[in-house]
């Protein structure tokens, strides 16, 4: 194009996700106006409900930090051109691992052994569970889509069997297992600023938020720091290219997955360890596909999800607080927000990008 | 013997009612992805469908203007599909997924602020729904040994829309296999280049595959909530969109093998119904969550081609940009 340089990075990296964002949100307020409900008394209640005060906050983060788990399970994945569908199940799976390993060794490891022990089993399940479909897309080329989508529904069914028949406690109707040693539990947010003298509202926030950021930090030095990660994105953009470097496209493919279902498996680290307190079914509610969202959202890239994460956190807590004052309006509007915001930010991105991006592109040097 | 004749003529009956959602769901995903555009919105369609179909039925008491209702719904869904997907060359995957979840949400806040029934739609009164149709003849044959009940209790006595199911088949069969428009359609998902390159445009035809989409989705939809139920209630499709996918794959995206496969998962959800509980001679107590889970374990296990090889249409999941 004549006289039409590139876009400043920022276009691309914010302007475009915000006006997308912008876009869905729009698009979530006119649904909002055509219940009949007023759409800037509901995105008041939303922040209000989200961040007004110390409970609120607390319930943000919580939410915040299953989002992080499995955005960056998406996100790694995606790196290595996947997309892994399957976060829901591997979070699930991930979770039977946490418990099993609370249920195992609670009471007879010390408190910081037994987190290590349980991040490794949460991780080591969900990696299992996300290993099977990236072995098969490596090796068969069975699509990673289609067997993750089908490992969700056999995660299902499995965690069903084993609570029903396996881990329920004899006698009791409700599919659950017992409740683990009080020493498994994670401190709260409540209970480690107490430490330290200072007094915060109850909340589910515990210390697996701490974990979730340190995760995010870790992927970030991974993806982009080191030799694997490198060889990683490379696969990721052109498998030819990779081959002809001598990189195994196959070999990272399932890395990549094992790496995904790991990180998914975390969840169970907030949910189960943090939470819960014991097994039970369907705890993960979902947030599988939030993470979707969350890693479209933040660009793929940790600093990102963490944002996105906060976003659909807050729209989490905020949206059970409208479904509380605006009895009108159901809590599964937050479920309408997040399939717009995949809609918008995810299948169509590049609906405004090119107006963005020749409005603010800078006119090319002169030649001299 | 007459008990275990009576089980299997239960049994038919029962997997004819499940399969009928999963065959059109199906041949909805098999034009779609014959032409290239692959659709995990079958789901999402699906549950709109329903959703309009019931809320329809609920407020002007025809079961035909639901079902109108129903496939406007899940076409306009599919050309949101379109629109992100074949307009704007998004991913097809994410915009699958987008449509699930907002319909998986949409649904349920609609039916609240319409009906105030906590996301669900009125029970719908027998006017408002498809009725069982008595086929001709079939009180006259019933008393006949083995093909009486066949033909009473199995092929006669299900509502219009399982009869739509049937016909379906072929003549999706038809339309794919000896029109100009199928020939086109084939084409399109394997070779788009060579179809732009005979002066036909590649959009154009997949917008065509999706509406045909939207269309059976639809009554697939209309089935599920005025048919085989009595109104809307929320995540009513519980996942058939996603084993009519299956399905789609395990029949290697042709009409027949795919009714088949529609069939056998369904005749296995009528299986686990039965074995609930109960135990089989030889083998004990079968847990019901194996059964539950056999097609997608199935379909893992085709996929990976340890039990034939299943290959997708060769340009499926791929925008297509035309050259400058």
């Amino acid at each position: 194009m004549a006289g039409a340089g590139k876009a400043p990075v920022w276009v691309d990296l914010a302007l475009v996700p915000l006006v997308n964002l912008a876009a869905a949100l729009v698009v979530s307020g006119l649904v909002v106006a055509a219940v009949g409900q007023s759409p800037l008394e509901a995105l008041e209640v939303l922040v209000t409900g989200a961040f007004g005060y110390g409970e609120a906050i607390g319930y943000t983060l919580y939410y915040t930090t299953n989002f992080i788990f499995t955005g960056l399970a998406v996100a790694v994945a995606f790196h290595a051109g996947l997309f892994n569908i399957g976060g829901e199940g591997q979070a699930y799976i991930g979770g039977l691992g946490v418990g099993l390993a609370c249920l195992a060794f609670g009471g007879i490891l010390p408190f910081p052994l037994m987190l290590l022990v349980a991040i490794a089993f949460g991780a080591a399940f969900g990696a299992g569970w996300a290993y099977v479909p990236g072995w098969l897309q490596a090796k068969r080329g069975s699509h990673v889509v289609i067997t993750t989508i089908m490992f969700n529904f056999i995660a299902a069914a499995l965690m069903t069997y084993i609570m029903v028949y396996v881990l329920i406690v004899p006698g009791q109707q409700s599919p659950e297992s017992r409740q683990f040693d009080a020493t498994t539990f994670l401190p709260t947010a409540k209970q480690a600023f107490a430490w330290i003298g200072v007094d915060i509202a109850a909340s589910p926030l515990n210390l697996s938020f701490v974990v979730a950021l340190i995760a995010a930090a870790c992927v970030w030095v991974f993806v982009w720091h080191t030799y694997v990660g490198y060889e990683l994105r490379v696969v990721g953009k052109s498998e030819k290219a990779a081959v002809y470097s001598g990189i195994s496209p196959a070999r990272h493919i399932v890395l990549a997955m094992a790496i995904s279902g790991a990180l998914a498996g975390l969840v169970g680290l907030n949910e189960i360890m943090g939470v819960q307190h014991r097994l039970l079914l369907n705890f993960t509610g979902g947030v599988g596909y939030v993470g979707i969202a969350v890693a479209l959202m933040g660009r793929n890239h940790p600093f990102g999800i963490c944002l996105a994460a906060l976003l659909f956190g807050a729209l989490y807590q905020g949206g059970s607080e409208l479904a509380f004052s605006m009895p009108q309006l159901s809590k599964e509007m937050v479920v309408v927000i997040q399939g717009l915001v995949i809609l918008f930010c995810g299948a169509l991105e590049h609906l405004f990008r090119p107006q963005l991006e020749r409005l603010f592109a800078r006119p090319l040097p002169a030649r001299t | 013997m007459e008990d275990a004749f009576l089980m299997i003529v239960t049994m038919a009956s029962a997997t004819l009612r499940v399969a009928t959602p999963l065959v059109l769901a199906a041949l909805a995903g098999l034009f779609a992805e014959r032409s290239g555009i692959v659709d995990i919105g079958l789901e999402g369609k699906m549950l709109g469908a329903a959703f309009a179909a019931a809320a329809t039925a609920a407020v002007t008491g025809s079961a035909w203007l639901g079902l109108l209702a129903a496939i406007a719904a899940s076409t306009v869904l599919s050309m949101i599909h379109g629109f992100a997907s074949i307009t704007h060359n998004g991913n097809q995957v994410v915009s699958g997924m987008a449509l699930n979840i907002m319909v998986a949400g949409l649904c349920p806040v609609l039916a609240q602020a319409w009906f105030r029934q906590s996301g669900q739609t009125p029970m719908l009164g027998q006017q408002a729904r498809f009725g069982p149709i008595e086929l001709p003849f079939a009180a006259a044959v019933a008393k006949v040994p083995v093909i009486g009940p066949l033909y009473a209790q199995v092929i006669s006595g299900h509502n219009i829309l399982v009869y739509i199911a049937a016909i379906a088949v072929p003549l999706v069969g038809f339309i794919v296999y000896r029109t100009s428009f199928g020939l086109r359609l084939r084409a399109v998902g394997e070779n788009p280049e060579a179809v732009d390159t005979a002066g036909v445009s590649v959009s154009r035809l997949r917008y065509q595959a999706l509406i045909l989409a939207g269309i059976l989705c639809g009554v697939a939809g209309a089935y599920l909530s005025t048919a085989h139920n009595a109104g809307f209630i929320r995540d009513m499709t519980a996942g058939k969109g996603y084993l009519a996918l299956a399905a789609l794959i395990f029949g290697k995206w042709k009409p027949v093998p795919t009714l088949l496969a529609c069939l056998l998962f369904a005749f296995a959800d009528a299986v686990q119904i039965r074995l609930q509980g109960v135990p089989v001679p030889g083998i004990g107590v079968i847990p019901v969550q194996l059964i539950q889970a056999l097609p997608y374990i199935l379909t893992v296990f085709l996929l990976a081609g340890f039990v034939g090889k299943s290959i997708a249409p060769r340009a499926s999941g791929i925008p297509y940009l035309k050259e400058r």
